[in-house]
């Protein structure tokens, strides 16, 4: 149902008072930005000199663009690690044999009750210890370690839910035709699923990227710390937090509107139905 | 096991989890009461309002929680001198508490629209055909069903909150995470056991949330 249900087309009468609603609620909303700004005026926050170090060469070549690359860097390699261990526990909580289900089951739903946060302090605190990567490497592999245990584990659950909301006549047709069970599962259901399950998976990619400034806390140095470095240096930490949500804010709406247009999209692709849900926790969207 | 207990003795463990808990019962309180408004911005046939919650919500639901509440201490209290308690640790507290609600704000926007979603349209043909104007129909028809059919997106982003208020780390706010950090630090003997305790702890808080919302959900589902 959309909003435009609960109005009816206005009449003459309830256009003009809808004019006057609308322009008191633009004055409201504007009134509030409005007054921040002159808040930020008064302590002096929007002087030229706190912004104009954010647009020279060396902001961008020093710091925000270095850290859009390690952001970056972090989160193609958590997509592509926790793709694989989704694909691989999907099937197992899909298996034939109840005890790889229930293993499956139980490490799916530990990483996904596990904070990211605690899992890439841990690494970081645990992986030096273990000698076996080299010390400047610990922050990235951490934050990659934590992003993929917890998204590998929702990609695991988009998995069994996507193979579950395909109609029953895709297995059927699979056995009629010969195919044993596991060559149902892996020709047949689980690329439909996947193709139905592009849209949560692409919004997935967004919670893997703003993951990634969780990185600032164990001294990964992605956007967000770089941002903080900059502001620092400059004395105007404000400023630069700003433009690395922006470039933040950017990305992940692109990302967000390409996962719409795939949504349109898949309905015609496949029977499955694109609905995100699993049995005891449904899959979150809400993660930082 | 004698670790376990000794581990219990020199660390606050559960204290810092107490933290957890009150950053996520507060944010969880200011969080629904932003987001019912911004849902309501949302589906109201005001068009201003309508754009307003709109760009709140695709502004705070694509920044990072790290960068907001980064963003609430280094900014709004180190540069704009906005203290939200007298008392120098709790400003902190209240400080990600604010992050934290701005930000989960957003989530809970979505799911109650998603929860208005539910509501078949002839419900809110109804409600206008017996001459109820936009107010009374939200408030009397409109909104009580999409709560029952929001419980479990709700439950979703209370888990989320829960998890997410680790992050109150990013600022300076001592709970699990840092003191997970500082037990490492001085026992790197029984580092796994640590790990253990505090991921079981989050097991222990979460799952039970999860399991409810379910049955909730279930239970107050609309028949249709």
């Amino acid at each position: 149902m959309s909003g435009s249900v609960l109005f009816d087309a206005p009449g003459p009468r309830a256009r003009r008072r809808m004019v006057w609603v609308n322009l008191v609620a633009t004055i409201v909303v504007a009134g509030i930005g409005a007054y921040a700004l002159v808040l930020l005026n008064e302590k002096g926050q929007l002087d030229a000199a706190l912004w104009k170090p954010l647009f020279t060469a060396n902001a961008w070549q020093n710091f925000f663009l270095p850290g859009l690359k390690q952001t970056l860097v972090a989160a193609g390699l958590s997509i592509v690690t926790a793709g694989i261990f989704g694909f691989v526990f999907g099937l197992g909580r899909l298996s034939a044999s109840r005890t790889v289900r229930w293993l499956a089951g139980g490490v799916v739903e530990f990483f996904r009750a596990v904070p990211v946060l605690i899992m890439m302090v841990f690494f970081y605190m645990a992986l030096p210890r273990l000698d076996l990567i080299s010390p400047p490497d610990v922050p990235l592999v951490s934050v990659v370690l934590g992003l993929t245990l917890y998204n590998g584990a929702v990609f695991a659950e988009l998995v069994r839910s996507g193979v579950h909301n395909l109609p029953r006549g895709q297995r059927e047709a699979a056995l009629a035709i010969g195919l044993r069970r596991p060559q149902s599962l892996r020709l047949v259901e689980v690329p439909q699923a996947l193709i139905a399950m592009l849209p949560a998976i692409a919004s997935q990619l967004v919670v893997i990227l703003k993951d990634t400034a969780l990185g600032a806390i164990v001294t990964y140095p992605e956007l967000l710390s770089a941002a903080r470095r900059f502001g620092s240096g400059n004395g105007n930490i404000l400023q630069s937090l700003v433009i690395a949500a922006l470039v933040f804010i950017l990305i992940n709406w692109l990302l967000t509107r390409v996962a719409e247009a795939l949504a349109g999209r898949v309905g015609r692709r496949t029977a499955g139905r694109a609905r995100v849900e699993a049995p005891s926790m449904a899959v979150e969207t809400a993660t930082s | 096991m004698d670790d376990f207990g000794s581990l219990f003795d020199e660390f606050d463990v559960l204290g810092a989890f107490w933290v957890n808990i009150q950053l996520t019962f507060w944010a969880a309180i200011f969080a629904m009461v932003l987001g019912t408004l911004l849902a309501v911005m949302r589906i109201s046939p005001v068009p201003s309002l309508r754009w307003a919650g709109t760009t709140y919500v695709t502004l705070l639901r694509n920044t990072p929680l790290t960068v907001i509440i980064v963003f609430c201490v280094l900014g709004l209290w180190g540069q704009l001198g906005i203290t939200l308690s007298s008392d120098f640790q709790r400003n902190f507290f209240w400080l990600s508490v604010l992050g934290l609600t701005v930000y989960h704000a957003a989530f809970v926007c979505e799911a109650l629209r998603s929860g208005v979603n539910t509501v078949p349209v002839g419900q809110a043909e109804a409600a206008r055909a017996i001459g109820l104007d936009f107010g009374a129909s939200a408030r009397l028809v409109i909104l009580p069903q999409a709560f029952r059919g929001a419980v479990a997106p709700l439950g979703n982003v209370l888990i989320a909150l829960t998890k997410n208020s680790t992050v109150a780390a990013a600022g300076s706010v001592a709970e699990t995470s840092g003191l997970m950090r500082e037990m490492i630090e001085f026992r790197p003997d029984v580092i796994v056991a640590i790990f253990l305790i505090f991921a079981i702890g989050f097991v222990i808080l979460v799952v039970p949330m999860g399991l409810a919302t379910t049955s909730l959900s279930r239970r107050w589902s609309v028949a249709r």
